[in-house]
């Protein structure tokens, strides 16, 4: 078996057991990476030195006996997290030269537990996208099929678990942007419950919405990364005091007796037909490990998407005011202060950032206040009540991640109404701020991953992890591996 | 929805942002086909619905008030385009 191939449990008994140092499998990352990366395009930054020092580092704690789950494990995150010392970027050029002089909660915690990071992943500019197409460091590939893309704005993450250049990535979920492209690129993704992982040191898009998850190879990978960075932190005050569950110790307890909703409004005329047959075909894989089926509906979800672009852009028109040119990122050379600030911004953020910032700014503008942003505010408690009437009738709730497989580089960059349209499916979950796993659950005629969406009550992360676990013991879609091929 | 260029000059001025006409056309037709789409919401029934802007309902989260170590100016400082002293500089604002 090749080291790149392997899972964060495979490489941790390999560790344990001395066949393997962490510094030989950095080193086969390193080389995977370097092997790879010109088809693929999952890194902004590639910390090769920092990383080998790490492995050894971690290579004396397993030989002082200290083996912990992440001990030596070769990671990568999203380019959105803040990384003390390490340029972050966060997909613009704005933040080009950007080191930040303290790291993220989540990074903190995977770091202390001795994993090793091998770089910083590409993005959709500061996370806004579908299609990591808007990143100003150009485009990742999707490593099924070069020509398509990968998904966003989490792509990176993705592709690069999916092209076997990191064991288990972090990404950050606004609107879809774990699952979408875990979907794409055929890996596992899992957007928590919001509050439930901290976002200290996230740069912030739409702070409503924004929630931190890993992205893996299996769903005990998942539950192992999800319980490393799941937990209060003081310096984030939205995050939620109530303890972490074992997420590993209750995988195995089946779907016997589970009740699984199936929302109609998902299962729409017009879904991809290999979609649709992916879905009925895990319909039956549960039905016979012995879960039952429920209708359910969540009758607001054709509204989810212009409420989620209205709010989505109002709180990302508020973050962003603070890239002005005056403590950090790009400052252009201007005359006065005004000049200065929109200068800055305007040669510093790409076309994507600055479209959301005019839609935000114009629904929180004097006279359109209250027909946009509290109007979607209060579409967004009857979507939440949905899922709470949905969910007294249901454990969790089966359906598409994406309505087709990964569509084709520059196929809808010319219609962003299009491009926002591609996130129906995930785009309710963070309006109600609960979780969704995303697991590979067939393929469509082509060759390209079909993802399927299992969504949970708030906090109920255990219930769909044990959900996905059991569906991928029953199928063989997580083990297959994508063939990169030169760019043709 | 009509979104003129005019329109797209006024929001361009609040959000700091400055556009070639190029992209004021672009934005003005992208802005009317968005905002389109968005006024499906006026036709949903939302009398007596309470706005949410929070996903977990909570009230503000208090700390101590304790004086505790910061990054310090240097740190603080690293980053800045432009700096004098222990401060950040920025051009004139007051003639």
């Amino acid at each position: 078996m090749n080291i790149f191939d392997m899972t964060i449990h495979q490489l941790h008994g390999a560790l344990k057991e001395r066949k393997l140092s962490s510094v030989e499998a950095t080193t086969a990352m390193l080389d995977r990476i370097a092997a790879v990366e010109p088809q693929i395009g999952s890194f902004i930054t590639v910390t090769a030195e920092g990383a080998l020092a790490a492995a050894s580092a971690a290579d004396r704690r397993i030989a002082a006996g200290e083996c912990d789950l992440l001990t030596g494990i070769p990671l990568a995150i999203k380019d959105i997290f803040l990384t003390e010392g390490i340029r972050t970027t966060c997909g613009s050029r704005i933040l080009d030269s950007f080191i930040p002089p303290y790291s993220a909660t989540s990074w903190e915690k995977l770091r202390d537990r001795g994993a090793v990071l091998l770089g910083k992943l590409n993005q959709d500019e500061f996370a806004m996208g579908s299609s990591n197409e808007s990143s100003a460091f150009g485009i990742t590939r999707n490593p099924w099929d070069t020509t398509r893309i990968p998904g966003g704005s989490s792509g990176g993450s993705a592709a690069a678990v999916a092209a076997r250049q990191a064991v288990a990535t972090l990404g950050t979920d606004t609107g879809g942007s774990i699952r979408q492209p875990a979907s794409h690129c055929g890996c596992v993704g899992l957007k928590p419950t919001y509050g439930r992982v901290s976002r200290y040191g996230v740069i912030a898009y739409a702070s409503s919405l924004d929630q931190v998850g890993p992205l893996t190879r299996d769903v005990a990978d998942c539950a192992a990364m999800m319980g490393a960075v799941a937990g209060y932190d003081a310096k984030d005050s939205t995050s939620v005091d109530t303890p972490v569950p074992d997420y590993g110790a209750t995988l195995n307890e089946g779907v016997r007796g589970m009740k699984i909703g199936l929302p109609k409004e998902y299962f729409i005329a017009g879904l991809d037909a290999d979609v649709q047959k992916a879905m009925s075909e895990a319909i039956e894989t549960y039905r016979r490990l012995g879960a039952e089926f429920v209708d359910v509906s969540l009758p607001h979800t054709e509204y989810a998407v212009a409420t989620y672009y209205l709010i989505a852009a109002a709180e990302a028109s508020s973050n962003l005011a603070r890239y002005d040119g005056v403590r950090f990122g790009h400052r252009a050379a201007a005359d006065g202060l005004l000049d200065m600030y929109t200068k800055s911004r305007s040669e510093g953020f790409g076309s994507e950032v600055k479209r959301r910032i005019m839609l935000g700014t114009y629904a929180l503008s004097s006279g359109y206040y209250d027909a946009y942003y509290v109007k979607a505010q209060k579409v967004r408690t009857l979507i939440m009540n949905d899922f709470i009437s949905a969910f007294a009738d249901v454990d969790l709730m089966l359906t598409p991640v994406a309505p087709t497989p990964a569509f084709r580089i520059g196929e809808k960059a010319d219609d962003p109404l299009l491009m926002y349209l591609s996130d129906i499916f995930t785009i309710p979950v963070n309006l109600a701020g609960t979780c969704a796993l995303s697991i590979p659950a067939g393929f469509s005629a082509d060759g390209l991953p079909i993802g399927m969406q299992l969504i949970g009550k708030p906090f109920g992360e255990s219930t769909i992890l044990r959900a996905g676990y059991a569906f991928e013991q029953a199928t063989e879609w997580h083990r297959r591996k994508a063939e990169i091929t030169a760019i043709t | 929805m009509k979104i003129t260029v005019a329109d797209v000059e006024h929001v361009a001025r609040l959000a700091r942002l400055e556009l070639t006409p190029a992209e004021k056309e672009l934005f003005a037709g992208q802005m009317a086909s968005i905002l389109g789409y968005v006024d499906t919401l006026k036709s949903v029934n939302t009398d007596g619905v309470v706005p949410t802007s929070h996903a977990v309902p909570m009230e503000n989260a208090f700390r101590d008030d304790v004086v505790r170590p910061s990054i310090g100016v240097e740190k603080a400082l690293a980053n800045a385009p432009d700096r004098s002293g222990s401060f950040y500089a920025v051009p004139k604002v007051i003639e």
